[in-house]
């Protein structure tokens, strides 16, 4: 029996006349790479921003492990283990890439006024930190300038961030934004190793990433549930194929 | 897990030597001005914790020294209190309390939120102590006696004493750089610079930046309760000019002159603006004009501030950058590059064309 790890039960959220995200009830199960499909508009944004705590719902629950987190606050999610990454590079970029997942490492850190001794001296922020740049494959870069990093860089460096709170569940808002070929599949292995112990909720429109590396796919079409299941059910089915694969898969 | 130049500290160090060894040699005129100079760089300091460290711009600083500066005062001369320990006590408890409650307000806001509603709840503070006839009225009040410190009746500190003000003060100037010096070096300190860079991310990543941003605004109202104590021992007198919105922004000019998020800038801006007042102050009855220009020239030619060049790490390199800001500085006054204008041209023409 499958451990549900994230809940979902009718989550709405209404902006104005617009109901971007209406009664969506899912469960992601522990271990999970889990991908959200859907086009544009389809509230899929929405829906990561409100399992995250950047946007309260206007109705519905959120629960995380079992508990109820929907009144939380980002920050506190945060610390519960719940990470999340952005669709727009989202990073510190006055700060080496080392300092950038500092911060997040230091998340970690009990109490929060710490105020006499160093930052450096923490050892064990400095490995966490040490370690999320080199599982997003930039130890190379830990003394550069986040500002110049290239645009594969900042999308890994954004990854790393997150990976430094050393979060059990990862959203990720469109990893592969961006990227060129290459970059994308670097970014895929990643995904891949990450998979070993996370779970993952993606959302991409890469469809060769998302069918690549996710074993259930949930697709989205005008924030409502359309369908959800493993990869082959969502290519083969006829519902998902009408509303939204039907020109990229008929061929 | 900073990258500031090992120049800043060095200059904050000769700094100190050369005020500690001013009186000397020094006109004893000059040597009260430097008084003056410690005690607003205290201040300034202190604003820049929260201006350039936090990215928290407020413009009601002088609420929290000119509130512990007053409650010093109505302690000395309606309750005969010179004991130094509880007089200053009682300062930064009040200079604590009150930032406590604006901070707590105002961290909800941000930008020019944030500088509008410091601006108004310092007014308040202004107000209150301006028309509640107990704290002595617009005209303000002069200290009966000054604050000692004795114990089991002998003198050790008396700071009607000019000489042992300042370098009381002088030892608190140096221990307000450690003691900041030491908090923005640890984890609360790289949130702040967090807060300042990116507070969505900062957040995002598991920080209540809430707290941390009172919890810089109480430490900054803590050290301006200090330099508020200390200006009214030095001066002997508060008046509601003290802690008004003008009084402000005052400091934060000094803190932006200097440089910000550079704990020696705020005390070299201090420096320079109570010396070029004093000096334009003798030259001409329009002596603002001579200042005011001169705030304009610092932040056109030196954004980063009088220290900008130093900040940078190399120290050499900054020089050099900035020498040659100060050769483009007459084209970036006029908005544009000359190379720039060259380029434009012919793709207009050819527009109408």
């Amino acid at each position: 029996m499958p451990e549900t790890i994230l809940e979902t039960r009718d989550l709405s959220r209404r902006f104005g006349g617009l109901r971007a995200v209406s009664a969506v009830s899912l469960a992601f199960e522990r271990g999970v790479v889990h991908a959200i499909l859907g086009p544009n508009g389809a509230g899929k944004t929405t829906l990561i921003n409100m399992l995250s705590g950047d946007l309260p719902p206007t109705d519905g629950k959120i629960l995380f492990e079992g508990a109820d987190v929907t009144g939380l606050p980002v920050h506190v999610r945060a610390r519960r283990g719940i990470g999340r990454s952005y669709q727009k590079t989202n990073i510190l970029p006055e700060l080496t890439c080392l300092e950038n997942c500092w911060l997040g490492a230091q998340a970690r850190l009990p109490g929060w006024l710490n105020m006499v001794r160093p930052a450096r001296r923490y050892r064990d922020v400095q490995a966490r930190a040490e370690r999320a740049l080199g599982l997003c494959g930039l130890e190379a870069r830990a003394g550069t300038q986040a500002a110049t990093l290239s645009h594969g860089e900042m999308r890994q460096l954004e990854i790393g961030m997150m990976l430094a709170t050393e979060p059990r569940l990862l959203l990720l808002d469109e990893p592969l934004a961006g990227m060129g070929v290459e970059e994308s599949w670097r970014v895929i292995d990643l995904l891949k190793t990450l998979a070993r112990d996370h779970t993952l909720i993606l959302i991409e429109h890469d469809m060769d990433a998302v069918f690549s590396i996710a074993q259930r796919i949930t697709v989205m079409v005008n924030g409502c549930e359309l369908e959800t299941g493993t990869p082959e059910q969502i290519r083969t089915s006829v519902a998902v194929r009408d509303a939204y694969l039907g020109e990229e898969l008929a061929a | 897990m900073s990258h500031r130049s090992p120049l800043l500290p060095l200059l904050f160090a000769l700094v100190c030597i050369g005020i500690a060894l001013y009186p000397l040699v020094g006109d004893a005129f000059y040597v009260r001005l430097a008084a003056k100079i410690v005690v607003l760089g205290i201040l300034a300091m202190s604003l820049d914790l929260l201006v350039g460290f936090a990215g928290l711009v407020s413009m009601g600083h002088a609420a929290f020294s000119g509130a512990a500066a007053y409650v010093v005062a109505a302690l000395i001369n309606k309750a005969g209190v010179t004991d130094l320990p509880t007089l200053l006590a009682a300062s930064l408890a009040t200079a604590g309390v009150t930032a406590l409650a604006i901070g707590w307000i105002s961290v909800r806001t941000s930008g020019i939120y944030l500088i509008m509603i410091t601006l108004a709840l310092g007014q308040m503070v202004f107000f209150f102590f301006h028309d509640v006839s107990f704290w002595g009225g617009a005209d303000g009040v002069n200290l009966d006696a000054k604050p000692v410190l004795a114990i089991a009746g002998i003198e050790l500190i008396d700071l009607s004493d000019r000489t042992v003000f300042y370098y009381v003060a002088l030892a608190c100037l140096v221990g307000t750089f450690v003691l900041l010096s030491v908090v923005l070096q640890s984890p609360f300190g790289q949130v702040l610079r967090g807060v300042r860079i990116n507070e969505g991310r900062t957040r995002a990543l598991g920080h209540d930046v809430q707290r941390y941003k009172l919890a810089a605004f109480v430490l900054a109202g803590l050290i301006a309760g200090l330099a508020g104590f200390l200006e009214v021992a030095r001066s002997g007198f508060v008046s509601p000019a003290h802690l008004g919105w003008h009084e402000s922004a005052t400091v934060l000019i000094v803190v932006i002159l200097g440089g910000m998020g550079t704990l020696v800038g705020p005390v070299i801006g201090a420096f320079a603006l109570v010396f070029l007042e004093d000096w334009a102050a003798e030259l001409t009855d329009h002596w603002k004009l001579i200042v005011g220009l001169f705030v304009i020239a610092v932040v056109l030619f030196l954004p980063n501030g009088l220290v900008g060049p130093l900040a940078r790490s190399g120290g050499r390199e900054g020089l050099g950058k900035a020498l040659a800001r100060l050769w483009n500085a007459p084209a970036r006054l006029f908005g544009r590059t000359p190379a720039k204008r060259r380029d434009d041209l012919p793709q207009e023409s050819a527009g109408d064309a």
